[in-house]
């Protein structure tokens, strides 16, 4: 167990540094000098490497990447050219919508697609088993963004529940700030929902077919109880290995999400970024989100150990 | 001398008539066609021509004039969704092609070799898996600008990962069979035996996990398109539409309508010729979705 434990978490750890290098060396390759961006046109080349030299631009590029990552790991991401602020309290701010948004749209859709994916396996080959699995099909097909667009045409522009964009922070309740989640949440989670309550299906079929499921039922034990207690923890693999890619899908879908509601995430953050070549920014997001996926497919390998007994013995 | 394969060799003829029979590959197909062919002929004709703004027409909505109701240029929607299907069929293709191209050598070296070069090619998975496809996709094209060709890049870089992953899955259980023992007694090498051996068994694997990442491509392509860093204009695209029409939803909800659909009934038609593909050539491996 502790061998299998200390194998992922070095991987992880080696995942992530590489990652940074590919960051690091991405951002180097940009167009575009900083310096120049943030003092403008009509600087003079002197002010301009002043600058730079203030910045530390012009320091050895294996230096300048020890530095970044030093003060990556200590949380001090340096100060946004464009906003003049710290990148830590733009992010901070940022993460406030992004991260409800992401948790809710996870709940939503594993909220739906378990009990779906155990109502078609439990019905395997009748009428609620094609139709939900057709349903599904249908789902995984859909592109968020549109299923976005037609969700503000009926709810916002149609029957006027909610509003069609924009966030007015917590500041202003709980409830107003929830409003404007539910529709991006609900665009994020069906296609994903649609997804796994497939993969759900899949392994309680595979896994209802084996001994131990016949032996359960031989020995008087309801079909419910076989269901929930022996036939959904073995399928839980297969479910969380998809729940975790799922959690990537869901900050990569927060982008594009965010900016069909215009919420001020770290989505239309990066983007602005992007155009704004507010590199500082760009490489902290793309930092922040890569540690977070690596981070929660390192806590799926981690709740393999504990759904599964078995891979405890293991290295 | 060829030696006995996994798969049992049928005529084509009884295959094909087995694939017409299977419903979701049936209609799969039929449905994948028929945008091939949309796409096809659009190159020769469109009910209008979409270069021409005719501003008089502009958000008529849908009628027998108009099928599919006219844009805020005047542009003739249908039209747009036809040409639109080139280019996310396009993509996506190539996109599928990059991943085949590289990423099945590559598994296939992982598989053959073993030992560091596998550790290594896991780790580089791992490490392209950590980014999310969307968020490389916008860091590439922020790199070398906006543009077809670069979500293309974007979108096949991701697909190498997944096709070596496969590749490699497939022929790590392919190596321990006893006629790969054979050849390999018979002192072929290593390559020879992934090309005339391998590289046959897990041509169906392969072949399923292309109709996923092409009908992943044209999602992703949308979703490039969508926030403006896909194909730029005047080339009509189904996402760049849907961007379009967001501003536009109340007065003429058919602009993102259609787009949608279109995208929706390919994605879902590519998913159900997956399917049939894997169900038919393989019953026993039902696809996982």
């Amino acid at each position: 167990m502790t061998a299998y434990l200390l194998k992922r978490v070095a991987i992880a750890l080696a995942t992530l540094v590489l990652a940074s290098i590919v960051v690091f060396a991405v951002l180097e390759i940009l167009p575009g000098d900083p310096a120049r961006l943030m003092l403008g046109m009509n600087a003079s080349a002197e002010q301009v490497e002043q600058v730079r030299t203030q910045m530390g631009l012009n320091d050895p590029l294996l230096l300048r990447y020890f530095h970044w990552i030093g003060n990556l790991v200590v949380l001090d991401f340096g100060r946004s050219y464009t906003y003049s602020v710290p990148v830590i309290d733009l992010v901070r701010e940022r993460v406030a919508v992004s991260l409800p948004l992401a948790l809710i749209a996870l709940a939503l859709s594993t909220l739906i697609a378990i009990p779906v994916g155990l109502y078609a396996a439990s019905r395997q080959g009748r009428f609620g088993d094609t139709v939900s699995m057709g349903v599904s099909q249908i789902g995984v097909a859909i592109p968020n963004f549109w299923f976005a667009l037609l969700l503000i045409y009926l709810f916002a522009v149609w029957l006027k529940w909610v509003p069609a964009g924009g966030f007015p922070g917590w500041s202003a309740g709980i409830w107003p700030a929830l409003k404007a989640l539910i529709l991006p949440a609900i665009a994020l989670a069906l296609p994903q929902a649609a997804i796994l309550a497939r993969v759900t299906r899949q392994a309680l079929i595979e896994v209802l077919s084996e001994d131990y499921i016949r032996t359960a039922r031989a020995k008087g034990m309801p079909y419910r109880a076989v269901l929930w207690r022996h036939a959904l923890r073995n399928a839980m693999i297969p479910v969380l290995t998809i729940l975790g890619l799922q959690f990537a899908f869901l900050l990569a879908g927060t982008i594009i999400i965010e900016n069909v509601f215009y919420l001020p995430g770290l989505g239309r953050l990066i983007f602005q970024a992007i155009t704004q070549r507010d590199l500082i920014v760009v490489e902290s997001v793309v930092m922040l989100l890569v540690t977070t996926v690596i981070l929660v497919n390192l806590l799926v390998d981690f709740s393999y150990a504990v759904v599964d007994p078995r891979l405890r013995g293991r290295s | 001398m060829t030696l006995q394969t996994e798969i049992p060799r049928e005529n084509l003829g009884s295959l094909a008539a087995k694939a017409l029979r299977h419903k979701s590959f049936a209609a799969g197909f039929l449905v994948t066609l028929l945008v091939a062919g949309m796409a096809a002929l659009s190159f020769l004709w469109t009910p209008y021509d979409v270069t021409r703004l005719v501003i008089s027409d502009k958000l008529l909505a849908p009628s027998a004039v108009h099928w599919f109701g006219t844009d805020h240029f005047g542009r003739d929607v249908l039209s747009m969704v036809m040409i639109g299907a080139r280019n996310s069929i396009a993509v996506a293709l190539v996109a599928v092609g990059i991943g085949l191209g590289l990423g099945v050598p590559l598994g296939c070296w992982a598989a053959a070799r073993g030992g560091l070069v596998d550790e290594a090619l896991m780790r580089l998975n791992d490490l392209v898996f950590a980014f999310p496809a969307l968020l490389s996709a916008i860091m590439i094209t922020a790199i070398f600008g906006p543009g077809a060709i670069n979500a293309i890049i974007a979108i096949g870089i991701f697909n190498i990962p997944v096709f070596a992953r496969v590749a490699r899955a497939g022929a790590l259980a392919i190596w321990p069979r006893e006629y790969i023992l054979a050849a390999r007694a018979a002192g072929k090498s290593k390559a020879l035996i992934t090309l005339e051996h391998i590289l046959p068994n897990i041509a169906t694997l392969l072949l399923v996990q292309a109709t996923i990442q092409f009908a992943l491509g044209i999602l992703a392509e949308a979703s490039l398109s969508y926030v403006g860093l896909g194909a730029q204009p005047p080339m009509p695209s189904w996402g760049r539409m849907l961007f379009e029409a967001q501003t536009r939803m109340a007065q003429a909800p058919w602009m993102a309508i259609f787009p949608g659909m279109a995208i929706v009934i390919t994605v879902l038609a590519l998913n159900l010729l997956g399917d049939g593909v894997a169900d038919i050539l393989d019953p026993k491996s039902r696809r996982r979705r």
